[in-house]
């Protein structure tokens, strides 16, 4: 089916409540291969075994910033060609990119207070992350702000397209500045610098995620749109005559 | 040409005659920077070492502030939808009401800078770098910031909301505003003055290109 056939909702419904349980298997077996194969990775010589918080880390600032490219490209389609559906999508994505950071940000936590002696610092990237977490925040703000869903969906994109600007800056601060969070070291010119027995899993893990993603995001466009025919019922029972008593 | 013009000098009388506009920005940039000793204690070495950085944040909240009525009190008057309807493209006439609102509103902001840096106890040059960083950077908050106003229009309640969107934006220009200043003050060696203000001139540059285009697209499609 192509996007704009899936623009019809109901089309969208019925290809979203198949699809639903066999992604959510996928995602729960490529969650236990990764899980298994990161509590297999050896012990890394400096780190010792906290190096394995890497393995649910990285996935997550991933996915915090795909989330937010998925969002860019979905206000692409409300502001651009106007497809039905990208607004649904724009607004269920937010709050599942805003945990994904969330995450990101607590496990990096947790795993720089051993290895850097601080659970914070104010460097490059965990700083340009927060930003990406505040941003996350304001954009769930304002879509809850407006009350109508689809004018609330082209303030949104506006404010999504603006914001895009900060994952390259994400991306490329430990190369533009000095950082304390490590380079680059799986995608960059030249190559992966990991060893397989560390990328790996790390690969495997990244692949659940983002299964985990599009699982959370199918189910949460469903609610959505239940939600807003919902309010469209609700709303043309309010605007009826009062039953004479 | 003389309509931009037009809306320009009408937006720089309003903002001067009007209460609430551009002079009520310059004394909350003065309240903000006379509160900071009283958090921050008399220590006159302490208060220059952070003078940059209080007087970059007093100039962004000051700034701030008076962006929502960027488009708030246009669109409460209808004149927002006559400038909708024109024939000037919506993107001039934003980049014309945000260099009015600069004019009005920033300028004044870097000119207090000097007797502010007196009650920091900034030297003259601290107090020089700083209001050339103040110049170069206001475009940028105005222009980022008339952004977050154009989509404050849209909930017509923007308050708070307002501020939490055109924040994160800002803050690039913060960060390189106060690199720039403490650069100018302390001779590091690690960074000169020219990187941090050079990169300061780009974002602001930037801005004056992506703000009224984002704030046009927000007016076009926030309004019905």
């Amino acid at each position: 089916m192509t996007l704009t056939e899936l623009a019809n909702p109901t089309r969208f419904l019925s290809l979203a409540t198949r699809l639903l349980p066999w992604l959510a298997v996928a995602t729960a077996v490529l969650l236990a291969i990764g899980l298994y194969q990161s509590a297999l990775a050896p012990d890394d010589y400096q780190q010792g075994a906290t190096v394995k918080i890497m393995f649910i880390h990285v996935p997550n600032a991933w996915l915090a910033m795909f989330v937010w490219g998925v969002m860019s490209v979905a206000s692409l389609g409300t502001l651009v060609w106007r497809h039905p559906l990208a607004d649904v999508a724009a607004k269920t994505a937010a709050p599942i990119g805003a945990a994904f950071t969330f995450l990101a940000l607590v496990t990096g936590s947790l795993w720089g207070r051993p290895m850097w002696g601080t659970y914070w610092e104010w460097d490059a990237r965990l700083t340009s992350v927060l930003i990406l977490f505040l941003m996350y925040l304001g954009l769930i703000a304002l879509w809850r702000a407006v009350e109508d869903p689809s004018r609330a969906a082209r303030a949104a994109a506006v404010l999504t397209l603006v914001g895009a600007i900060n994952i390259p800056i994400i991306k490329f601060s430990v190369d533009w500045w000095n950082t304390l969070h490590q380079p680059a070291s799986v995608i960059r010119m030249g190559g992966s610098t990991l060893d397989k027995s560390f990328l790996t899993p790390l690969l495997v893990m990244a692949v659940a995620f983002s299964l985990l993603f599009i699982t959370l995001h199918l189910a949460a466009m469903r609610n959505e749109i239940l939600r807003r025919r919902l309010r469209t019922l609700q709303m043309l029972q309010a605007s009826r005559p009062a039953a004479l008593p | 040409m003389t309509a931009l013009s037009s809306l320009i000098r009408r937006d720089i009388r309003i903002a001067l005659r009007v209460g609430g506009g551009a002079l009520i920005g310059v004394l909350f940039f003065l309240t903000v920077v006379v509160l900071m000793p009283f958090a921050i204690g008399p220590d006159l070495n302490l208060l220059a070492r952070l003078g940059p950085a209080i007087l970059w944040l007093g100039a962004l909240l000051a700034s701030l502030l008076t962006l929502d009525r960027l488009f708030m009190a246009d669109l409460d008057d209808g004149s927002l939808d006559l400038i909708l309807m024109s024939r000037t493209p919506l993107e001039f006439a934003c980049a014309a009401k945000a260099l009015a609102h600069w004019l009005a509103a920033g300028v004044p902001l870097v000119a207090a800078t000097p007797v502010l840096g007196l009650l920091l106890n900034l030297d003259a040059s601290a107090t020089a770098a700083v209001a050339l960083t103040l110049l170069v950077g206001t475009p940028a908050l105005t222009f980022t910031g008339m952004i977050g106003a154009a989509l404050a229009v849209t909930l017509q309640r923007g308050g708070l909301l307002l501020a939490v969107l055109v924040l994160p934006l800002s803050i690039p220009v913060l960060i390189f505003g106060v690199a720039a200043s403490n650069a100018a003050v302390v001779e590091q060696g690690t960074m000169s003055f020219s990187t941090p203000f050079s990169i300061l001139c780009a974002i602001s540059l930037a801005s004056l290109v992506i703000g009224p285009f984002a704030a046009a697209a927000s007016l076009r499609h926030g309004m019905d």
